[in-house]
């Protein structure tokens, strides 16, 4: 059971993922999280704004049945496997104490960003919103994210998949090495 | 009916392994782009290898339902996939969370985590209204 309950090494969740890749492929479906987003938008009724989501989103219902249990797998790990902060390596913990967040290896996301104190700050509520708005966008402008082009993708030698993770990275170490010590 | 389940079951796992494996935690995003630790390579890099070798087989069987399988290529592109990439990487850095970990991370109960998700959808949105103003 201890095994359950620490924290899973990489060697435990890269095989997991492609399990479920494999899985998932041969029940004829796709591997891929981003496109429940336009699924999402078009049963809010975004498609009386714009054509581009008239679309039957019954027909992606498998999809929406596999990101609900992403969402009830969250719960079980949340209130019943112990989840603890995560310890990341020293050299990230200086770093991220020099731009003041002290909650590193005592929280499993950061306080600073993630408490209701934070959200309820004017920067705080617009980081995270924004934060959100990028990814949502920049993953439908990509036709894809992580586990659709960096995992699906890449797996099926995809060139194009391989261009968006690229992407992926350009952006990421932009916004850590140069967006996050302006604005923290 | 039956496949609906195993979809359930799938996604269950799925959540489950991105909490545990620590990836949906914003901490282990930054340790990445930092390239100070090998986790997140290791994750998704293993899933990446074993991917292929399990692509490459599933291509020669046949689904479940009896029908060959066919993995559709991507669409062709150059600008969309990069600037769409870099746009979903500084999102990705900021609120340390991708559309996977976003639904696992609901399940905290953090009501900043149903904002950012909120963001994710006005995003989606966003681009669907004005994508075909946009360079692709």
């Amino acid at each position: 059971m201890e095994l359950i309950y620490t924290p899973w090494a990489w060697y435990v969740a890269g095989p997991i993922i492609a399990f479920v890749l494999f899985m998932m492929i041969k029940l004829g479906k796709s591997f891929g999280m981003s496109s429940n987003l336009n699924t999402i938008c078009s049963m809010a009724g975004a498609g009386k704004i714009s054509n581009a989501f008239k679309i039957d989103w019954k027909a992606n219902l498998w999809s929406l049945t596999l990101i609900f249990g992403v969402f009830l797998g969250g719960i079980i790990a949340f209130y019943f496997l112990q989840v603890e902060a995560p310890q990341i390596s020293s050299q990230s913990v200086e770093k991220l104490q020099t731009i003041g967040f002290e909650s590193v290896n005592k929280s499993f996301l950061p306080e600073e960003l993630f408490s209701t104190d934070a959200l309820f700050s004017l920067k705080g509520f617009v980081i995270i919103l924004l934060a959100g708005f990028l990814v949502g966008f920049g993953a439908r402008y990509a036709g894809g994210c992580t586990s659709g082009h960096a995992i699906s993708g890449l797996s099926n030698l995809q060139l194009p998949s391989l261009i968006a993770v690229i992407g992926f990275f350009i952006g990421g170490l932009i916004m850590v090495h140069i967006i996050m010590p302006l604005i923290f | 009916m039956k496949y609906y389940i195993a979809y359930l079951g799938l996604g269950i796992l799925f959540g489950i392994t991105l909490i545990k494996s620590e990836v949906a935690s914003w901490f282990r995003i930054y340790e990445m782009f930092q390239f100070d630790s090998f986790h997140m390579y290791g994750v998704i890099g293993s899933a990446v290898v074993l991917g292929i070798i399990a692509t490459f087989l599933l291509k020669k069987q046949k689904d479940v339902k009896g029908q060959s399988i066919t993995i559709k290529n991507k669409p062709k592109g150059f600008k969309n996939y990069l600037i769409g990439g870099i746009i979903f990487g500084l999102g990705w850095a900021l609120g340390g969370a991708c559309p996977g970990p976003i639904y696992a991370l609901l399940g905290s109960g953090l009501l900043s985590i149903v904002i950012l998700f909120l963001g994710a959808l006005l995003g989606a949105f966003t681009y669907g209204v004005i994508k075909n103003k946009l360079p692709h």
